[in-house]
């Protein structure tokens, strides 16, 4: 067949620019973007909200006051600012994401752009792009105000290490915002139906929030054996549970933003902190530089620039056989 | 194009195969399109004239056989045809949220236009049909007819060598028809070769040079209308008489030159060999029949189409 007639000339990221600007405005301008941006400030302002309150009734001091902001649980609410974006930041990725293709073959304008000097490699990437840099957008304006009213609030500004911890965890929420951006992609390229897209891509989001947190326990538990021989035995199945419950890129992200924003972790996993103590010599609550943290989650963050890419890279392949015609 | 015979040829496909599974959506068909001329593509649903001009533009793989547009192969160097080329999609989208303006002006980013001259060049395009009073209105006002002339701005706006319009007319009332008909012939004036698809015939030949009978993804006849009409049909001057009072036929059937007469609806239709009418008025007079009609038939594509799928399937 044709396939081996040779290569394909020209470069395939002609026209990503066009595509990329107009995604990005889009979105910006679109209405649904301004759903989201209640959603976040209603989700996202009122944990931090409560967390001021609590942490102006702290007296003891603590060199990381500022970063607690972003990880205590408030008294008059059990969820704390990360823990809200854990389950927000998906939620806008699959908003932004849910009918990225299938909308433009809905409209019939898809082979009309196809028709026009571009590969569909552009097309694809620049709308991702796009819409990750509508998230990054939206985080960093979700960051500045948080940052703004601790200033207000707290009185104290934030010291250095705060500041480049802060940053780091932005970085790592839009890694975040990208696996979800490109798991609501696939589905927008996988299904002609903008509906079936959503409703996929939502149930994946909760698949992994409710369901997979209880299938991975009770799988661990099934390979616990009757009775523990060895502290490494007891470590190597935390291991296994660990690695299951990785898969979940929400787990990848708890982790990433617990090791930057508290500085005291050392490890992930009740007996692993443990063991660290006890043969390592290390003591609880003294805290780890900066760059030794980033080494603790550097894992965490590979693996979720990592799943983005392998699942962009899905949908790469399944929009390029796909026939353009209705 | 190395041939020096074949250089004012924009389209040249030879041996041309789509499958699909084991179906032969498009069957080794050879298909050269000239320079400057309005080709029709016609045939029924589903015998092969959409994916044939997917495979022109690169949008969908070809199975076999070779292609070429403008001297470029639509496989390897996509991106050159398609910057040449300008396609007209069966029932076109735009972006209903954004002007008309401002869906060209995304166009012509993707286009690579110089900014400097992005605007005059849509506003020359939507002039050109008849949209520029409305170029700053939503698309989502449109009708479908402002839709198409929108999609036929935006190969203005390209200054495309090659248009390629599938199905252009479907689903436009008559005065629609007519306009985007105009701006079609606008479009050959312009020297732009236009490849359209159509199962409107009696449109397609008002203004095709050329037409292709596609059927099961094979081209059944090829040429101008005449050409075509000579081939079903049969050669001839093709005759209708009305009369009455007389044995007609009788009378016709003794005019020299006419080879068959067949009765069509209360008249007769006669084929001869020269123009007969004359005599035949004649004739008719003077047997002391009642000439009520004469006219000379045009070979219509829609005859022609008629005829030759009822011979197919009667052969079938």
């Amino acid at each position: 067949m044709q396939r081996n007639q040779g290569r394909r000339e020209g470069s395939p990221f002609t026209g990503l620019g066009p595509v990329f600007v107009k995604e990005l405005s889009d979105h910006l301008s679109s209405t649904r973007m301004m759903v989201l941006t209640l959603f976040v400030i209603v989700f996202g302002a009122l944990p931090v909200g409560f967390t001021l309150q609590t942490l102006r009734q702290v007296t003891q001091s603590d060199q990381f006051l500022f970063l607690r902001i972003f990880t205590v649980e408030p008294e008059q609410a059990p969820i704390s600012f990360y823990a809200a974006l854990t389950f927000m930041i998906p939620l806008m990725a699959i908003g932004l994401g849910f009918d990225a293709v299938n909308s433009e073959f809905n409209r019939r304008t898809l082979s009309r752009v196809l028709s026009q000097p571009i590969y569909r490699d552009a097309l694809l990437l620049g709308k991702f792009l796009g819409g990750l840099a509508t998230l990054a957008v939206a985080l960093t304006a979700l960051f500045l105000i948080v940052f703004g009213a601790g200033l207000l609030l707290l009185g104290l500004p934030p010291r250095g290490p705060e500041v480049a911890r802060g940053l780091a965890f932005l970085v790592v929420a839009i890694a975040y915002g990208g696996v979800w951006l490109a798991v609501a992609m696939l589905f927008s390229v996988i299904f002609r139906s903008t509906a079936t897209s959503a409703l996929c891509a939502l149930g994946l989001w909760l698949f992994f929030f409710i369901l997979w947190p209880m299938i991975a326990q009770a799988i661990t538990t099934g390979f616990a054996p009757s009775q523990f021989r060895s502290v490494d035995e007891v470590l190597s199945l935390e291991a296994f549970g660990q690695a299951l419950q990785r898969l979940s890129p929400g787990t990848l992200f708890g982790e990433a933003v617990i090791g930057l924003l508290q500085p005291e972790t050392k490890a992930f996993g009740q007996f692993a902190n443990l063991v660290m103590q006890q043969t390592r010599g290390m003591i609880q609550g003294t805290p780890l530089p900066f760059d030794q943290s980033l080494l603790l989650i550097w894992p965490q963050i590979t693996g979720l620039i990592a799943g983005m890419i392998v699942v962009f890279s899905i949908a790469y392949i399944v929009f390029q056989r796909e026939e353009v015609r209705a | 194009m190395s041939d020096p015979l074949e250089v004012d040829n924009v389209i040249e496909a030879r041996g041309l195969l789509k499958l699909y599974g084991s179906a032969r959506a498009v069957d080794a068909i050879d298909l050269s399109i000239r320079k400057g001329e309005i080709f029709g593509l016609l045939g029924p649903n589903g015998a092969g004239k959409t994916t044939t001009i997917l495979m022109m533009l690169g949008l969908t793989e070809t199975s076999g056989g070779s292609i070429e547009v403008l001297g470029f192969n639509p496989v390897r160097q996509p991106l050159e045809v398609k910057r040449r080329v300008g396609y007209l999609p069966d029932a076109v989208g735009f972006y209903d949220n954004l002007t008309a303006r401002e869906n060209l002006v995304y166009i012509a980013r993707l286009l690579d236009i110089p900014r400097r001259q992005t605007t005059a060049r849509i506003m020359e395009a939507l002039e050109a049909v008849q949209l520029a009073d409305v170029a700053d209105k939503r698309v989502a006002t449109y009708s479908r007819g402002m839709r198409q002339r929108l999609g036929i701005a935006e190969i203005v706006m390209k200054k495309a060598e090659v248009a390629i319009l599938d199905e252009p007319t479907s689903g436009l009332d008559p005065h629609a028809t007519f306009e985007l008909l105009e701006m079609i012939r606008g479009l050959k004036k312009a020297n732009v070769a236009v490849l359209l698809s159509s199962h409107l015939l009696d449109r397609v030949q008002s203004v095709c040079d050329r037409v292709a009978l596609f059927n099961k993804g094979k081209i059944a006849l090829m040429g101008t209308v005449v050409e075509l009409a000579n081939q079903v049909l049969g050669a001839g001057h093709p005759i209708l008489v009305e009369a009455s009072g007389i044995d007609v036929p009788a009378v016709l059937k003794g005019i020299e030159g006419v080879q068959r007469v067949v009765p069509e609806g209360g008249a007769w239709r006669i084929v001869a060999d020269r123009d007969v009418r004359a005599v035949a008025a004649q004739r008719i007079v003077a047997a002391g029949g009642s000439l009520t009609r004469l006219a000379e038939l045009q070979p219509s594509l829609e005859e022609v189409y008629t005829r030759y799928f009822e011979e197919a399937r009667r052969a079938a």
